[in-house]
């Protein structure tokens, strides 16, 4: 018996009349936990009682705990009939066995009725005793810390990422059981929600006792899905990144500095330093350093270090097709091979690569659900690397044995680590998986970014090999070194124009990348950001089954290939070379397809400039059509300059001969780069790439490409004021003030067009889109200058002629005044770890001569001119001293943080001495002046509900996270059978936002928090049918509840006080 | 191809000022979007007709969701549903209850019954307010005049704290409850001249000094309805107009005190016994529920037409009734200077305010 639950249900308010003759209510309250049920007293006559009542205990095992959600139905007595259930609450009680997260849920809960939706609030207390359990086989993994966040959460540090970490539970679906023909839709619907609950329970534990096998502590980036599919089943499946995460004392909390201005000190560096005390394990060695962490897939172990290209029929599913990238896989792991085997490769690469092998090869799948990492963490960026397969739903017949989904996922798993490998890398970041189903067909679809990481952070207590890491340290400054190329030039997974890197001219860079990430704080970028967008609409004929099923696998590549080359065009118009937070999303309907990329354009200081659009005639000779030619190349070339204007792109203007032109090849030549690993390489013969030609060429054969061009054309601008991105924040803005809106935003359009074209599908689709768009800009005019940040768009066609697209950003102001300034940090960081440089020089100089010797013999062997080997040489050993230097720093900040902490400031205040405020925003993320009137808003009024703030992002800007909750994670259902009484499907989706939200925001409040961060809806899920007058509506949530205070630039104590100041609610679990 | 669903939610429930005016307005959705085309609001971020439609559909949703929260203000506060600042909360509650002046003076004294609502349809006609809106604020004054009917203690106070008002928005709320309980006549011709305000001015003076809670502050309805002893002594002022004496002593008082200080003297001194005749006959009458009903009618009948056809100006109309209240006091005979004072200063205060034109 390792634990004791306690719930005490203290009152109700706002109750429902349920009794039509009194106008009132004898509600009571029944409190269930796995299969005990207790009642309070029948407070008679009260739509506002008062039960009171006692402490309802439930003995229960902590498997149980992190199942079983806590159930509480209120009723309303009936003396002659059966009682009414007024509505219900679910409360997941999992924060409450962590014993860092809250220690007590108390608060009002919103009472949920799926028919009726909100109906009163209950007050309730919640409760648990656990005790120590020492089993070593338990089944439970109570403690571990789940968070939706994909970065390092706030207030901790990762001491060890051990990696990849998934699960997927499978279950009959309540909608679809016998039983459903005779039971109520509310009874169904409860059902439903209730399975979901434990399902999403059992999951998170399930995962959670493989971060304990890893030796982990916690999961970073969890990603929980549900997929609905129908008859088949229902499947709920997640997947996250183990981390071992050291809690920080809320008083220093660099972690917040650190990712602001992540210059100041890499926090890696200090970890294996060998001048370091060592007192924490921060690599500990918790784990014996056997054959890597244990992953699920156990029981299969060949596919490790080389995948077998898949054959196309598997025996376990009926593989309607092998997948398109099947074809594409056996190149591709050729490749990868060569380069990762390192033949032609410099012996400096062959090293990191054969080091970072131990750490990461030997692990099944190498993959990371975060997008942002601890500075020094990432190393280089190869691309996106994505994989699609299209499966036949089979009804589950077993639910105890999920292994026909569980291999569909491994396929598409092995396919992404081999694509990463043929990118030369080694692991794949950013990393997350999807589907759509439509019918039997469901699309799986998985992506990521292959990219090189810094293996310190995973290996398993190998000190000896960590203290002469710094030797094989890539000698490149941050704010570029992840452009760098991670494969071989010689051996290129795809055909790239590679320069030398604009930034520290040392490395090749590609001139076009693409990521799933978010832009590396550190990054350096020329002006500003923005949303880009491909939309594409393809018809397909109606089918069934395998038909149906190939028709879908052979429309993807091209969906891929022009989703690709709008977003390569619309990149080049806008006149930037890379995009951060990639996400494309393939949608099936009975009679399209639906593709959305989505993606955040920034223009990298490090990546050579874009080359124009260039414009071509297939017929020159005719000159009317030549005309016509120029005419739109003007357009465009306006178009360009405008954009160039808009965005503040001016980059530097480097002059050729200063820099060598290490690369005989025109610079300004850009083609179809297609870093990322497309799902076909046949593609490529379909190359839109025009040999030497200066500019990216788009040839105007027929009306298509003319329509394309226009379309490419219209995107229209955010209007004055505005900023958009996909990632968390813009890149280019610095200055955020407090001010934020998160929203939702769904809007479904009907086709009554039955003859439609591809074309005018697209049309009206990137209207959808834009429209929605400009929507937002004008609801949000108020908070001008401002930005829509992590704008998330879904796409679905939930029937035949409707096209559904749901929303989910927020809005976040910023200070105009400063928008032209680059963060004065950067510079003054830069100056001050110059100075610290030279402070170390003696020391490091004799400690480093050993190390420079070799150093710049295996450099200079990689590199094909040896014309400036002497300042490479220096390069190299700058990148070491800088290395030192951070670490330096680092140790300096960990033993006297306040004195770093105080001259950082004044050197601050003496650049900005105009911006008294500003300077201090700038040294701490969150600004006096704004959270000021934060505060005084909160304080405004005699309101009693606590002001829960919402957002997508992992950060509130101006605020500072105290403490981690827990996770959140939701499913309602709502349903209707009075559609146009609720104002139609509108008024219905409406209302049930709403109230999701409030519950929500309940649960934080209960939990004793103010805030949801990484919040996402994953799942909004619409049937309609206004002809029999109902609609249902399904909803999934999630987030991190945070308790966050407002940033002030004095120590703990002050921001401690400030806790009951501005969450009075919050205050007995911050501390 | 249409757009079949359209919805935006945000954390912090969005609301726009002027739509909300617009809603209360009772403008349909289709005429709320022409006036904000017209208002120029389109320049504003580059929106188009579409953006606008939807940015108000959403609007209203939002609004007629919150309006059953507006029903009962105090819930807005803990309510959970929508996350909206308290600052806003206060706007959107004195929003709400606002009124049109056209519409009160039209339904004020009328009895808040199904009756009165079946001809709203003509008074927005009239009125040239929407009948949404007109049935909003009607459905207001009906709900306040209920609540605050079985409450004890100060009407005001209790409107102020139940709806979340302004003093001055509770103030007005006051004088239609107390209208509407009193049934007071104010749509004859004779009347129409009077504003709200001067209406809302008489009643506050009538609660503070001729109801129950004027002299005992517990007593259920005490705001509502006259102090019925009050009225009875009244009668007693008779004898101001029935003894001879009485009145001339009264005149004399009176004419010695206005003497040489106003033009109008010579018609003050001719219709003295008129005008006195006039209000000591109001007073005497108000036992009678009928006459507590004309009593507006009647002080612009027996008093203010005779003075304004005079030309009196205000002031002399003010110098009158001071030296003519004051006057009294003197009279050996009279011994109910008490009720006397609590009569005439409203009476002074009421038609210093009515005397206008």
């Amino acid at each position: 018996m390792p634990g004791k639950l306690k719930a005490k249900i203290v009152a109700g308010r706002h109750l429902p009349v349920m009794d039509r003759a009194s106008d009132l209510t004898d509600a009571f309250v029944e409190v269930k936990f796995g299969n005990t049920t207790f009642k309070t007293d029948v407070c008679p006559k009260s739509l506002n009682p008062q039960w009171n009542s006692e402490w309802f205990k439930f003995e229960v095992d902590d498997e149980d705990l992190q199942d079983e959600p806590l159930q509480i139905t209120v009723l309303d007595h009936d003396t002659y009939s059966a009682n009414d259930a007024i509505g219900k609450v679910y409360i997941d009680i999992d924060p409450l066995l962590c014993t860092e997260a809250a220690s007590v849920i108390s608060g009002w809960f919103p009472i949920y009725d799926t028919i009726h939706g909100i109906r009163g609030e209950i007050n309730v207390l919640v409760k648990v005793e656990l005790f120590n359990d020492l089993n070593r086989f338990r089944q439970s993994s109570c403690g571990v810390k789940f968070f939706c966040t994909t970065s390092i959460p706030r207030c901790y540090r990762a001491a060890m990422v051990h990696g990849f970490v998934e699960e997927l539970v499978v279950n009959e679906d309540p909608e679809y059981q016998w039983i459903d023909r005779i039971r109520t839709p509310r009874a169904s619907n409860e059902a439903r929600q209730r399975l979901i609950s434990l399902m999403s329970g059992e999951l998170q534990r399930k995962i959670g006792l493989k971060v304990l096998e890893m030796g982990g502590n916690a999961v970073v980036g969890y990603l929980q899905c549900f997929d609905l599919e129908g008859e088949s089943g229902l499947v709920v499946r997640a997947i996250g990144t183990a981390c071992t995460l050291d809690k920080l004392s809320s008083g220093s909390a660099p972690n917040t500095n650190t990712h602001v201005h992540p210059n100041t000190a890499p926090a890696s560096n200090a970890c294996n330093s060998p001048s370091k005390d060592g007192k924490e394990p921060v690599f500990g060695e918790d784990l014996p350093s056997s054959s890597g962490p244990p992953t699920p897939f156990r029981a299969l172990p060949t596919s490790s270090s080389s995948p077998p290209p898949f054959s196309p029929s598997k025996p376990c599913s009926r593989q309607s097709s092998s997948s398109d990238t099947d074809l594409s896989l056996t190149p591709k792991t050729g490749m990868g091979s060569g380069g990762s085997a390192g033949k032609e490769a410099g012996p400096l690469k062959t090293l990191l690569r054969q080091q970072t092998q131990t750490a990461l090869e030997q692990r099944e799948f190498p993959f990371f659900t975060l997008t942002s990492f601890p500075p020094g963490f990432l190393v280089h960026v190869g691309g996106v690397v994505s994989a699609r397969s299209v499966k036949l739903l089979d009804r589950i017949h077993n639910p105890d044995e999920p292994e026909t989904r569980d291999a569909w996922w491994e396929e598409i798993r092995q396919e992404i680590k081999s694509h990463a490998k043929a990118l030369g890398c080694h692991a794949v970041i950013g990393y997350s998986e999807s589907t759509s189903i439509c019918e039997e067909v469901c699309i799986l679809s998985a992506s990521g970014t292959a990219a090189i990481l810094n293996p310190r952070y995973m290996r398993e207590g190998c000190l000896d090999i960590g203290s002469t890491d710094h030797r094989f340290e890539e000698p490149s400054p941050p704010s570029c070194g992840f452009c760098h190329i991670p494969y071989d030039e010689l051996n290129m997974p795809f055909p790239a124009q590679l320069t030398y890197c604009y930034h520290c001219r040392r490395q090749k860079v590609p001139d076009v990348l693409f990521t799933t990430i978010d832009l590396p704080p550190e990054a350096a970028v020329t002006g500003k950001g923005c949303l880009i967008q491909a939309r594409l609409c393809r018809l397909k004929k109606k089918a069934q089954g395998e038909v149906n099923a190939t028709a879908i696998s052979n429309l993807l590549p091209f969906m891929e290939y022009e989703l690709h080359t709008q977003l390569m065009n619309k990149l080049k118009l806008r006149n930037m070379n890379a995009l951060f937070g990639l996400h494309i999303q393939i949608s099936v309907g009975e009679n399209m397809l639906l593709g959305l990329a989505s993606a955040t354009g920034v223009y990298l200081t490090a990546l050579p400039a874009p080359g124009g659009i260039q414009i071509a005639g297939k017929t020159p000779g005719d000159l009317s059509n030549e005309h016509h030619i120029l005419t739109i190349q003007k357009r465009i070339n306006d178009a360009i300059a405008k954009n160039k204007e808009l965005y503040q792109i001016n980059p530097p203007e480097l002059t050729e001969e200063g820099v060598g032109s290490p690369i005989p090849e025109p610079r300004q030549r850009s083609r179809l780069f297609r870093s990322h690993s497309e799902s076909s390489d046949e593609l490529s013969e379909l190359d839109l790439s025009h040999g030497k030609k200066d500019a990216f060429v788009l040839e105007i054969d027929d009306t298509d490409a003319v329509e394309d061009i226009h379309s490419l054309l219209t995107d229209a601008h955010p209007p004055t004021g505005f900023y958009s991105c996909n990632t968390e924040i813009m890149p280019g803005i610095y200055n955020w003030t407090s001010g934020i809106q998160m929203f939702t935003s769904v809007r479904v359009f009907r086709l009554s067009n039955a003859n439609l074209t591809n074309q005018g599908l697209n049309k009206i689709f990137t209207d959808l889109c834009e429209n929605l768009l400009k929507s937002f800009y004008f609801k949000l005019r108020s908070m001008i200058p401002c930005c829509l940040c992590h704008l998330n768009f879904t796409v679905a066609v939930p029937e035949e002629e409707l096209i559904q697209v749901t929303v989910t950003a927020v809005a976040m102001t910023f200070d105009k005044d400063q928008t032209q300034e680059k963060p004065a940090d950067k510079p003054i960081t830069k100056g001050s770890s110059e100075t610290e440089e030279q402070l170390q020089f003696p020391l490091e100089l004799c400690a480093d001569t050993s190390s420079a010797n070799t150093q710049p013999s295996s450099k200079i062997s990689g590199v094909p001119e040896s014309t400036n080997v002497s300042s490479r040489a220096a390069s190299v050993d700058y990148g070491s001293f800088a290395d030192r230097c951070s670490t330096w720093l680092e140790l300096l900040r960990l033993k006297a943080h306040t004195i770093r902490r105080g001259s950082v400031k004044t050197s601050r205040r003496t650049q900005s001495l105009a911006h008294s405020v500003s300077s201090l925003e700038r040294c701490s993320p969150l600004p006096e002046g704004r959270s000021r009137s934060l505060r005084s808003s909160r304080s405004f009024g005699g309101s009693s509900v606590t002001v829960v703030k919402m957002t997508p992002l992992s950060f509130l800007p101006g605020i500072r996270i105290i403490k981690y909750l827990g996770i959140i994670n939701m499913f309602f259902i709502r349903e209707t059978t009075s559609l146009r009484e609720e104002g139609g499907v509108s008024g219905f989706l409406h209302s049930f936002i709403a109230e999701v939200f409030a519950m929500v925001r309940a649960h934080v409040a209960a939990l004793g928090g103010n805030a949801v961060v990484s919040y996402s809806m994953k799942e909004c899920v619409l049937m309609e049918n206004p002809n029999k007058n109902q609609a249902q509506c399904l909803i999934n949530v999630s987030g991190d509840a945070v308790i966050c205070v407002r940033e002030t630039d004095q120590e703990t104590t002050a921001s401690m006080t400030n806790i009951g100041q501005t969450c009075s609610s919050g205050t007995d679990g911050a501390t | 191809m249409a757009v079949e669903l359209d919805v935006f939610v945000g954390n912090t429930t969005i609301m726009d000022e002027e739509v909300y005016q617009l809603w209360l307005d009772g403008y349909t959705v289709n005429d709320a979007v022409k006036v904000r085309m017209e208002g120029g609001v389109m320049d504003e971020c580059e929106a188009s007709a579409d953006v606008l439609l939807s940015d108000t559909m959403d609007q209203y949703r939002t609004f007629q969701m919150c309006e059953r929260l507006l029903h009962s203000p105090a819930k807005l506060a803990n309510q959970l549903l929508f996350q909206i600042p308290p600052h806003r909360q206060t706007v959107l509650i004195e929003r709400y209850y606002a009124f049109d002046d056209a519409f009160v003076r039209e339904v004020l004294g009328k009895k808040l019954s199904k009756g009165t609502k079946k001809d709203l349809d003509d008074i927005s006609a009239k009125t040239s307010v929407t009948l949404k809106s007109c049935r909003r604020q009607f459905d207001n004054f009906k709900r306040v005049f209920k609540v605050v009917e079985e409450l004890k203690g100060p009407l005001v106070e209790n409107i102020r704290q139940h709806f979340l008002l302004s003093d001055k928005l509770a103030r007005d709320y006051a004088a239609i409850v107390f209208f509407a309980n009193n049934r007071f006549e104010t749509g004859k011709r004779k009347l129409q001249y009077l504003t709200f305000q001067d209406f809302a001015f008489c009643a506050g003076q009538l609660i503070n000094n001729w109801t129950v809670g004027a002299v005992d502050n517990m007593v259920e309805d005490m705001d509502v309805d006259l102090d019925k002893e009050f009225l009875q002594e009244l009668k007693e002022l008779k004898i101001l107009i029935t003894d001879k004496d009485l009145l001339d002593q009264h005149k004399s008082l009176v004419c010695t005190a206005l003497r040489g200080k106003t033009k109008a003297f010579n018609e003050m001194e001719a219709n003295f016994k008129n005008l006195s005749r006039g209000l000591v006959n109001i007073a005497a009458k108000l036992t009678n529920t009928k006459d507590v009903r004309d009593f507006f009618i009647d002080l612009v009948e027996k008093f203010i037409e005779p003075c304004r056809s005079d030309r009196w100006t205000a002031a002399d109309m003010k110098l009158y009734l001071t030296h003519y209240t004051n006057s009294a006091h003197i009279l050996d005979t009279f011994k109910h200077q008490v009720v006397w004072d609590r009569y005439m200063g409203v009476i002074k205060s009421c038609i210093f305010k009515m005397y206008h034109d």
